[in-house]
């Protein structure tokens, strides 16, 4: 596709409607990302030069006293290290639960297996708000509501439908033959799935991690329940919300609150994005 | 170490071990599913079950505290304006926000979709950097943005279209235009990636033979690109419905329902009576119970989605029935 575009090279650009196409797609692109150009260029203004010019997208010098508030005084250093606990133990807990449950079901036939895809489908309809206060008593039950456990538990709740099926439709396609050479080779069923099975589905593997890492990263109203009473277990999306109620005027410190927490999965995402568009196009279209 | 056993095997002990492999696999692929159906049955099942139980109870949360009240819940929510305010305010954040979501997307999509634009890798990922921040981090960025002092003011007083600046989000006339608008900014992207996987499945050859014919772009889109792309469209619409009627993320950190309310949704509305400590005592029964009549309303959209969508499938495909 590429050599395509490159061949094709200044071709279109030259005409007037061209033209206007880009700039009416460049002006969409800044709207687009106006709103974190703004927030780290905030994040990096001292107070005065945030009230003389707060719209301006390049500070007049690198000020990190924000973000060392931000750190120490905001507690995101605690916020941060929780992000990063919940969502590697998350990540670990879905993928090890979605790809075995993809294989049993892309893989094999056993009885029961319409009724288990039936009964994971439906999920998609339980909208979160409705299980909110359960999921809250359950981890109040399991006398986990004062740990980073609970939270993690709770969030590697749910079918996860989408990687399932993804895992499922990978699994089913690797050719019967290298499973029988396996099987030769006297590796039973686990030793199949780990040491053959497993290391081929590294592209579902990848969708799997960048989407589960954006969407625990992100998770908001569980963690926000979750750590009511205890403001220790905050993660970042939360704590950003917690530092706004405390401190309505500091801007410049809750931009760079807001850095912290955004700037790493812009990064991730820009770096592994190729994964992550797969897997939703693959979701849809499936 | 189990090779050497296996390989020097006749035919029928082969045959044996085969048998006797199957019926193993049965166990093995109940163990491979297990671990997920628990979490599931859990976070998922567990919730459905329990909630019906909640939803007939008065009860703050804690244990000694729950007291049998049969429908009175729904009783109260049916006669509590507040709810429908919040009930009300929910399909308009929908019904305003699916449209311009779908349509805008569309129309990114069809233009990113040609081959020959220059750039259309940039643009994509550039579109797509909002869905995959933070929504709870993008509302308290979004609170400046359209304050007072913020761009979107600035911006329209300095081409005088306004004379002074709105409050857009503290204000109760614009609050929910506002928060429409930045939720369509949110998950634009998402939709143009959507779009764009149910493009790519139109053959070339289609668009090659509309060519040949002499249609012009338009007549092109209206009769290849749109019956092609529909049954696609139709799953988009209904992820977005749901998507929808659930946002909770943006708008509990821009406006936390207000200015008077008239940003509230339901599930603001179920948040505040379980959880927050500005209604007094929490009522968790009661938050149960206007969560089961939302859910309905979603079930019966989904039920009457399934019905036209079985309609349209039995007229274009000369009454197949699917």
């Amino acid at each position: 596709m590429s050599t395509v575009r490159v061949k094709s090279f200044g071709s279109r650009a030259k005409s007037i409607p061209g033209m206007l196409l880009h700039v009416l797609l460049i002006a969409i692109a800044f709207i687009w990302i106006y709103p974190f150009l703004w927030m780290i260029s905030a994040s990096f203004k001292s107070q005065d030069e945030f009230f003389s010019k707060g719209l301006s997208l390049i500070p007049s010098s690198l000020d990190f006293s924000n973000f060392a508030r931000a750190w120490d005084a905001g507690h995101f250093d605690r916020y941060f290290l929780n992000s990063i606990v919940i969502t590697t133990a998350v990540i670990l807990i879905v993928l090890f639960i979605t790809s075995t449950c993809g294989y049993a079901l892309g893989r094999y036939a056993f009885k029961g297996k319409r009724l288990v895809v039936t009964v994971l489908a439906a999920s998609m309809f339980v909208p979160l708000e409705f299980s909110i206060i359960p999921i809250f008593e359950l981890i109040k039950r399991l006398g986990l509501m004062n740990s980073l456990s609970g939270i993690i538990l709770a969030e590697s709740g749910g079918g996860h439908i989408v990687f399932v099926l993804l895992f499922a439709g990978f699994f089913r396609q690797v050719p019967k033959e290298l499973e029988e050479a396996a099987i030769m080779d006297g590796c039973g069923f686990l030793r199949t799935f780990i040491h053959i099975m497993l290391p081929l589905s590294k592209p579902i593997v990848g969708s799997a991690v960048i989407m589960q890492f954006i969407w625990t990263w992100n998770s908001f109203l569980l963690p926000l329940v979750l750590t009511l009473s205890n403001p220790d277990l905050r993660t970042l999306a939360v704590g950003l919300y917690a530092l706004r109620g405390e401190n309505i005027v500091d801007w410049t410190g809750i931009a760079a609150g807001g850095t912290i927490a955004l700037v790493p999965i812009i990064v991730v995402f820009l770096l592994l994005q190729r994964y992550f568009v797969d897997g939703m196009a693959g979701a849809v279209k499936g | 170490m189990e090779n050497a056993v296996l390989t020097p095997e006749s035919g029928t002990a082969a045959a044996r071990t085969r048998k006797k492999r199957l019926r193993s696999v049965q166990g093995w692929c109940w163990l491979f599913i297990a671990p997920n159906l628990i979490f599931y049955a859990m976070f998922q099942g567990w919730p459905i079950v329990i909630n019906w139980y909640y939803a007939l109870h008065d009860w703050s949360g804690l244990s000694s505290d729950i007291q049998y009240v049969g429908l009175q819940n729904f009783k109260d929510i049916i006669h509590d304006m507040y709810f429908w305010k919040a009930y009300a305010n929910s399909f308009k954040f929908m019904l305003g926000s699916v449209p311009l979501l779908l349509l805008l997307a569309l129309f990114i999509a069809l233009v990113l979709n040609n081959p020959k634009l220059r750039g259309a890798t940039v643009y994509r990922t550039l579109y797509f950097i909002p869905v995959v921040t933070t929504a709870s981090i993008v509302g308290i960025i979004m609170v400046y943005i359209w304050g007072s002092d913020g761009a979107v003011n600035f911006l329209l007083t300095s081409a005088g279209i306004l004379k002074t600046p709105v409050n857009w989000l503290g204000d109760a006339n614009w609050a929910m235009f506002t928060v429409i608008i930045i939720y369509v900014w949110k998950n634009l992207g998402m939709n143009m990636i959507y779009w764009l996987a149910g493009l790519q499945t139109v053959p070339r050859e289609l668009y090659e033979a509309a060519r040949v014919d002499g249609a012009n772009s338009l007549r092109t889109f209206i009769y290849i690109t749109v019956p092609q792309i529909a049954p696609i469209g139709l799953v988009i619409l209904l992820l977005n419905i749901a998507g929808s009627l659930k946002v909770f993320d943006l708008i509990k950190t821009m406006t936390e329902g207000g200015p008077f309310y008239a940003t509230d949704v339901v599930s603001t509305y179920i948040y505040r009576y379980a959880f927050s400590s500005e209604m007094g005592l929490p009522r968790m029964g009661y938050a149960s119970a206007a969560g089961i009549f939302f859910a309905f309303t979603i079930v019966l959209i989904a039920i009457l989605q399934a019905w036209i969508n079985g309609r349209i499938n039995k007229s274009g495909k000369g009454g197949r029935i699917s």
